[in-house]
C-alpha cells in the first residue's frame, strides 16, 4: 500500500475517534442537564418536597450568596487541608508498616491476625474513641482520614513487596547485597506502582474520614455544614455543601490522577 | 591448584511436613581458569549447585571451598548469570550494568568507563542509556553478561544463559562469552541442557543423575576441541564422538532411573 493510502486511513481513525468522542461528551453533558432540569421541575411542581430536597435554583443562589460574601471559603479550607493530610499520612505510614513487616518475617507472622481484624473493621467505628483520645479538634478528624486508610495500604503495599520476583533479589544477592540494599534497589522500586495506585483509592477514603469525623466533633468544614443544615433543617444547606464535596473530591481525584501518570513517566 | 572445591555437598529442601533431596553428596574440584560444564535433565539440581556456590543457598550438609575457604568468608567476588536476564526495567542499561560495584561501593568513574568499554565490546554501546524493554532478548542477554563481568568476578556461574534464545543469537553468544572468558582468564561453570553446548564450550562436563541429584560420570573434552571457538567445535569430528557417548549415557540413565539411591522424597506440592 502507497503511503498515501495509508496517511489517509490515520485521518480517517482519528476522525472517528473524534466523533465517538464528541458523541460520548454530548451524552454526558445531557445527563447532567436533565438531572438537574428534573429536579428542579420535580420541585416546582410539588413532586417531590422542596423543603426537604431543596431545588438546583435555591441551590445555586445560595452558593452565589455564600461565595460572594466569602463565607463558604474557610469550611472549604478546612476540609480540604484535613483530608489531604489525612491522605498523606495514612498512605506515607501504611507503607512505612509495609516496609517493618517486610523486614522481620516473624514479625509480619506476628501482626497477620491483627492486620486481618483491623482491616475488617469499620475503621469510622473507631471515631468516638480517637476524639476522646485526641481531643475534639483538627487532630482527630485527621487521625480518622488517616487511619481510614492505613491499614489497607499496608496490607496492599506489604502484598505488593512480596510479589517482587524472588530472582531480582538473587542477582543482588549475588554481588553480596544486604537486605536493606535489597529493599532499595529492587523490592521498593519494583511496588512503586502499586504505591502509587494505593493514592487514588485512598484519597477517596479519606474523604469518608474527614467527613465522619466533621460529623462528630468540629465547628468548622464541610461536613459540619452537612450536619448543621440538618440541625436546623435547612436542606439547601445541605444539598449545597454535597455538590461542593462532589466538585472538590472530584477536583481532588484529578489531581491524584494526574500525580500518579507523572510519577510513572518519571519512575520508569 | 585447586580453585573450588565441593565436598560432600548435600542440599535439602524443606517444605512444611516433607522434604526434597536435591543434591545428595556432591564433590568436585573445578581448577583455575577451568571452564566447566553441568549437563543433566531437568530437576537434577544444577540451579542449586550454582546457588550454594554463589552464597545465596547454604548447603545442608558438605563444604564448599573458594581458594580453601569457605565460601561466605571469602570476599573473591562471583558472577552469577540467570536463566533470564533480570536486568531491572527501571535501570538504563548502562545503570544495570553497573548495579554490582553499586552495591559493593565500589562505583567510581573509571569502573563506569569500564562498563561502558565493556557495552561496547558486546555490541551494545548505543543502547547504553536506553530500558531494558527495549531491547531484544540477545541484546538483554549481553547486557546480563556484562553486568556479570563489570565486577571482575573469578569465577562465572552460568545458569542456561543462552536457553531462552533462538539458535543463531545462542551460536553468536556462545562465541563471545567463550572468547571473553578466556580473554580475560575467567573460572566458570556453565549449567545446560544442551549436549552441543557443553562440548562446545567447556573443558570438562560433569554429567548429572536426578532423584537426588549426584554426579553420574565426567567427561575430558579432548585437547583439539578446547581451543576452538564453539561454533567451529561443532563441525569437528572428535565433537560427534563425544556428542554419542554422552546421548548414549544420558538414555543409559533414563531407562534406568532406579539407579538413584536412597529416600528420594518428591514434595508434594
Ligand atoms: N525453593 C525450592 N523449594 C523446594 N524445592 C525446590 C526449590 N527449588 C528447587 N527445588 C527442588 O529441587 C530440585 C532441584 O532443583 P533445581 O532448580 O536445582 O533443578 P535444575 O537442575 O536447575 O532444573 P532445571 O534444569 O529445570 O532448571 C527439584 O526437584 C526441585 O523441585
Ligand atoms: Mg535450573
Amino acid at each position: 500500500m502507497s503511503p498515501e493510502s495509508d496517511r489517509h486511513l490515520l485521518i480517517n481513525h482519528k476522525y472517528k475517534l473524534k466523533r465517538e468522542k464528541k458523541i460520548v461528551f454530548t451524552w454526558q453533558i445531557a445527563i447532567l442537564i436533565s438531572f438537574f432540569a428534573i429536579w428542579e421541575i420535580a420541585s416546582r411542581l410539588y413532586w417531590i418536597d422542596p423543603l426537604l430536597f431543596s431545588s438546583p435554583s435555591k441551590i445555586v443562589e445560595l452558593l452565589m450568596n455564600k461565595f460572594s460574601d466569602g463565607s463558604i471559603l474557610p469550611h472549604v479550607q478546612v476540609t480540604v487541608f484535613e483530608t489531604i493530610l489525612g491522605f498523606l499520612l495514612g498512605t506515607i505510614i501504611g507503607i512505612i508498616i509495609a516496609t517493618l513487616l517486610w523486614s522481620s518475617n516473624r514479625l509480619s507472622k506476628i501482626m497477620d491476625p491483627y492486620l486481618v481484624i483491623m482491616n475488617a473493621m469499620p475503621k469510622v467505628a473507631l471515631g468516638p474513641i480517637i476524639i476522646v483520645a485526641l481531643g475534639p479538634g483538627y487532630i482527630s478528624i485527621i487521625a480518622m482520614g488517616a487511619i481510614i486508610s492505613v491499614v489497607i495500604t499496608t496490607l496492599v503495599v506489604y502484598s505488593g513487596f512480596k510479589e517482587v520476583d524472588p530472582n531480582y533479589e538473587k542477582v543482588l544477592k549475588s554481588f553480596g547485597a544486604s537486605r536493606f540494599q535489597c529493599f532499595k534497589e529492587v523490592i521498593f522500586p519494583a511496588t512503586l506502582p502499586t504505591m502509587i495506585s494505593t493514592l487514588k483509592v485512598n484519597v477517596g477514603l479519606s474523604w469518608v474520614g474527614v467527613i465522619v469525623g466533621e460529623f462528630l466533633v468540629s465547628k468548622e468544614g464541610l461536613g459540619y455544614l452537612i450536619v448543621y443544615g440538618f440541625q436546623v433543617f435547612d436542606f439547601t444547606l445541605v444539598m449545597s455543601s454535597l455538590i461542593v464535596i462532589a466538585v472538590v473530591a472530584g477536583i481532588m481525584y484529578k489531581i491524584v490522577e494526574k500525580i500518579e501518570s507523572w510519577l510513572i513517566k518519571h519512575t520508569g | 591448584m585447586s580453585f573450588l572445591t565441593l565436598d560432600h555437598v548435600s542440599h535439602h529442601y524443606f517444605s512444611r511436613n516433607n522434604y526434597t533431596k536435591a543434591l545428595d553428596n556432591i564433590s568436585f574440584v573445578v581448577k583455575d581458569g577451568e571452564f566447566i560444564a553441568l549437563l543433566g535433565p531437568s530437576g537434577c539440581g544444577k540451579s542449586t549447585i550454582l546457588s550454594i556456590i554463589a552464597g545465596i543457598l547454604k548447603q545442608t550438609t558438605g563444604e564448599v571451598l573458594l581458594e580453601g575457604k569457605p565460601i561466605n568468608d571469602s570476599d573473591l567476588a562471583i558472577g552469577y548469570m540467570l536463566q533470564q536476564d533480570y536486568l531491572f526495567p527501571w535501570k538504563t542499561i548502562k545503570d544495570n550494568s553497573l548495579i554490582g560495584p553499586k552495591i559493593c561501593h565500589s562505583k567510581t568513574p573509571e569502573v563506569e568507563n569500564e562498563a561502558l568499554k565493556l557495552l561496547k565490546e558486546v555490541g551494545l554501546a548505543n543502547v547504553a542509556d536506553s530500558y531494558p524493554n527495549a531491547l531484544s532478548g540477545g541484546m538483554r542477554q549481553r547486557a546480563a553478561l556484562v553486568r556479570t563481568l563489570i565486577t571482575d568476578p573469578k569465577i562465572l556461574l552460568l545458569d542456561e544463559p543462552f536457553s531462552a534464545l533462538d539458535y543463531q543469537t545462542k551460536l553468536k553468544l556462545e562465541d563471545l562469552v567463550s572468547k571473553l572468558l578466556r580473554a580475560y582468564h575467567k573460572t566458570a561453570i556453565l549449567v545446560t541442557h544442551d549436549i552441543g553446548e557443553a562440548i562446545s564450550m567447556s573443558d570438562r562436563i560433569l554429567l548429572m543423575n536426578a532423584n537426588p541429584g549426584s554426579i553420574a560420570k565426567i567427561f575430558e573434552v579432548p585437547i583439539e576441541l578446547r581451543n576452538e571457538t564453539p561454533f567451529l567445535v561443532r563441525k569437528h569430528p572428535k565433537y560427534q564422538l563425544l556428542f554419542d557417548r554422552i546421548w548414549e549415557e544420558l538414555n543409559k540413565n533414563e531407562i534406568n532411573p532406579e539407579q538413584a539411591k536412597g529416600a528420594a522424597n518428591q514434595d508434594e506440592s
